[in-house]
């Protein structure tokens, strides 16, 4: 008999259905390969929760949308890929400044510029980091199969809520377009962090940027009893523009600290064989899976492989890592880029000298065999 | 079970893609397996060539793709000639008589159906030619029972045209016995 | 309500050179408002980057002071999601109609519920000077120093052409109309364009021996005539000012309502 919390879905079908699971009321995107699925079936299934779609007529103005209608309270969304991302940049940072909570998927592709559109890329793990300007933090998570997809979404929802942040899912072709199984998971079975809203009651004074002091930072929606002022421009407690060096130095290093003190709650990661492992893979999203298939199948085969699957890319977990590599001899990073996370990673480690890649960066996804062929030569047995 | 790994192939409009998440989601939702489709992607949506993977298994499934198929099926000439050589030796490779010459020795059990002419003659509308190709796959490999393949056609086709559904999978399993025996 | 309960008083002075235009639009904005007897948490003021854009900043209502050029994004994300409340974009004509300018088409096309107010000033002030695209052939900015070759838009015939349903134009010197437009096109159902030739002395005037700001607003005086007048027939030189569109369209939040109800339907 089937089980109708069981679905055979795309993982864009997967983000969806964790973004609808997190309470998701608001989305405006703009048509992108390999994203574009997320938009179609977001226009069939919003309305019919009495949540809004809407198509814009590029991603800055999506962009621009979901922080508008997220300032009225709503949790929103946007999905896009390397050229949209690129456009989006601006409000993203617009987003951090005003620490107004919003989730952007990117499924990423090959580039730089238009570059390969329906191929597989890890290309903008550095671009989620510092793609806008200006010093700040930010959080991004990448997911290797659909059940984690589901869970990442909901994740970045409730991330996004807590840190009043923007999130980035960092998804990739091969995750968005491939089919697999999703269990649903039933309702309330996964925490959701709602919106923290304010207790100040009409005609006492609301600090709209006045954090409590656990950091956390309540809000008022737009259209309620609280008027405020938002802007991207530096900002004092009231929303106001400001150019007092005190003011701009606390609300920096607040962006920052907030996200950067908390780098152990926002990381997720998953962990194979590593309690003995003499090689420790690191990988994330769709590689991760090809990283997998070849752990599992050295395994048995008696080489001591592990595998670190990381899913918080930003802020990258460091002292997680460091701690994960200190007994293995070799570190081989397996990623679709030229190295954005194997700099980190040597970054983190004791002996960065041992820490090496195995990357494919030619719009092919990368295979089991490719992992191989390079421990082969990092255990000195040759190609 | 063995891993089973599918690669359907021919050209865009031909149902390849459909057929292949059709198989993949009757193996998830209707017999308990594990499966994964994906498929390769190009600029057009019709004509080209056209790959869809599956792999089918009751493990977890890591590494998504297919690399040598234990089933190769080739709607085309131009997708036999690109992927017969990647058929896993003892393979089964799975053509159409009308669009496929077969022009070499392959290490596989090669089956040459005459899937379109069937369709033709017995129901006359090319339209469910892919489900009668599936009809023949599933009757080969044993992977999924027909009334789950039945089961997924219900959810996803207007109820008018299950019948003629249900149809060109027999015949598509006839056919293949026909082969069989 | 008195004016002043309107603004944010602690947050003058204001921003705006000696002579400015924007103040005029600000206190015209205000009145209207306060004719119209809006409570000031049903108004939400959405703007861009530039020195029209400190508007927002100045009132006391929800007020979202946005990046260049976006500010009509932003509002229709508030919009679409709290469509009872009242949308009033002011912009310059550089953020509504340079960096700003597909929002503006597009935001007209749909004919969502808003008040854009353009104030036409015909230079980027904030930056200092520089030719903006409504500054027009044969003018001078800092980045048009051998004079400018660009020509320029006319937003009242851009936003007809784009779809808003209502579109009007007045200037500073006009300012019992202008309060009166305002009115209107806050209180219309759709995307409604106003835009307000607001003078630069320090900039747009310095640079093209315009004068004094009284000398530009005599300009307006002198230079503009009611839309249709018998005047423009005869001098077609004259900036015809008024309302030029005012259509019942069907509203994009209203319209998207109608989706829902059909999407619960299919759904039951």
């Amino acid at each position: 008999m089937k089980n109708q919390n069981i679905k055979f879905i795309q993982g864009n079908e997967a983000c969806v259905e964790g973004a609808l699971y997190a309470g998701l009321d608001f989305f405006a995107g703009y048509p992108i390969t390999p994203s574009t699925e997320i938009a179609e079936l977001l226009s069939y299934r919003l309305p019919q929760k009495g949540g809004k779609f809407i198509q814009m007529e590029d991603e800055i103005a999506s962009m621009g949308a979901i922080i508008g209608a997220s300032l009225t309270g709503s949790k929103v969304m946007t999905a896009t890929s390397g050229p949209g991302f690129s456009l989006m940049q601006e409000a993203l940072g617009y987003a951090i400044m005003t620490e107004i909570p919003c989730v952007i998927v990117n499924v990423q592709r090959g580039g730089p510029s238009t570059g390969i559109p329906t191929h597989v890329s890890q290309g903008d793990v550095y671009q989620a980091r510092w793609g806008t300007h200006g010093d700040h933090a930010i959080v991004t998570i990448t997911a290797s199969n659909h059940q984690d997809v589901f869970q990442t979404t909901v994740d970045a929802f409730n991330i996004s809520e807590t840190y009043r942040t923007p999130v980035i899912l960092l998804y990739d072709e091969v995750i968005g377009h491939m089919r697999e199984q999703l269990v649903l998971p039933k309702q309330g079975e996964l925490p959701l962090v709602e919106r923290l809203r304010t207790s100040v009651r009409e005609g006492v004074n609301y600090h709209p940027y006045l954090p409590r002091e656990d950091g956390r930072l309540p809000m008022s929606d737009f259209g309620g009893v609280h008027r405020y002022n938002v802007t991207g421009l530096f900002h004092d407690m009231w929303g106001f523009p400001s150019d007092n060096p005190e003011v701009v130095h606390d609300l920096i290093r607040h962006l920052v600290d907030k996200i950067r003190n908390n780098v152990n709650q926002i990381a997720r990661f998953k962990e194979y064989y590593l309690e003995d492992a003499k090689c420790i893979l690191i990988s994330y999203g769709s590689s991760a899976r090809s990283a997998r298939h070849v752990v599992e199948y050295l395994r048995p085969r008696g080489e001591k492989l592990g595998l670190l699957e990381l899913q918080t890319l930003w802020p990258f977990p460091h002292d997680i890592v460091n701690e994960k590599c200190v007994n293995a001899k070799h570190v081989v990073v397996v990623e679709m880029n030229m190295g954005q996370i194997l700099r980190e990673v040597k970054r983190a480690v004791e002996r960065p000298e041992r820490v090496f890649i195995a990357n494919r960066i030619d719009g092919v996804f990368i295979t089991p065999k490719d992992i191989r062929d390079i421990l082969r030569v990092i255990q000195g047995k040759g190609v | 079970m063995e891993k089973c790994r599918l690669v359907f192939s021919g050209s865009g409009g031909q149902g390849v893609i459909t057929v292949a998440i059709i198989l993949a989601e009757a193996a998830v939702l209707y017999e308990n397996l594990i499966a994964v489709q994906s498929q390769v992607y190009g600029p057009a949506a019709r004509g080209g060539a056209t790959r869809s993977d599956v792999i089918i298994s009751d493990s977890e499934i890591h590494y998504p793709k297919v690399i040598q198929p234990n089933v190769l099926v080739c709607l085309t000439q131009e997708a036999y000639i690109k992927f017969y050589p990647i058929i896993r030796p003892g393979g089964l490779l799975i053509t159409d008589t009308r669009y496929v010459k077969i022009q070499r020795k392959v290490d596989a059990q090669q089956k040459e159906l005459p899937i379109y002419r069937t369709v033709m003659e017995e129901i006359g509308n090319p339209i469910v030619f892919n489900i009668c190709m599936l009809g023949a796959v599933i009757r080969m490999t044993d992977l999924v029972k027909a009334e789950s393949i039945m089961k997924v056609l219900k959810d996803r086709i207007p109820s008018g045209f299950l019948e003629m559904n249900r149809k060109a999978l027999n015949l598509g399993m006839k056919l293949a016995e026909d082969v069989k025996s | 309500m008195a004016i002043k309960g309107y603004i944010r008083e602690r947050f003058f002075p204001h921003i705006w050179c000696p002579g400015c235009g924007h103040g005029i639009v600000l206190n015209s904005l205000l009145r209207a408002i306060e004719k119209l007897g809006m409570s000031k948490n049903e108004i939400v003021v959405v703007s861009g980057i530039g020195c029209s854009s400190r508007i927002s900043g100045y009132v006391d209502f929800h007020t979202l002071h946005t990046i260049h050029g976006r500010a009509l994004a932003f509002a229709t994300g508030v919009k679409m999601s709290r469509p009872e409340l009242n949308l009033i974009v002011p912009m310059g004509d550089g953020d509504a109609l340079a960096i700003g300018g597909n929002h503006f088409i597009h935001s007209a096309r749909r004919n969502i519920d808003m008040t854009a107010i353009v104030m036409n000033n015909r230079i980027y002030g904030m930056t200092g000077g520089q030719y903006s695209p409504l500054s027009g052939y044969g003018t001078l900015a800092t980045t048009a120093p051998y004079t400018n070759i660009d020509y320029a838009f006319d937003t009242v015939e851009l936003a007809k052409a784009a779809g808003a349903s209502f579109v009007a134009r007045s200037t500073t010197y006009h300012v019992q109309q202008l309060t009166k437009i305002l009115k209107q096109a806050i209180l219309h159902e759709g995307f409604s364009v106003v835009e307000v030739l607001s003078q630069c002395p320090t900039y747009f005037g310095r640079k093209n021996r315009k004068g004094t700001a009284a000398d530009m607003m005599e300009f307006y005086k002198d230079n503009t005539t009611p839309v249709g007048s018998k005047a423009k027939k005869e001098n077609p030189d004259l900036i015809e000012r008024g309302v030029f569109v005012e259509k019942e369209m069907l509203e994009y939040c209203r319209e998207y309502e109608k989706i829902i109800e059909r999407a619960m339907k299919g759904r039951s």
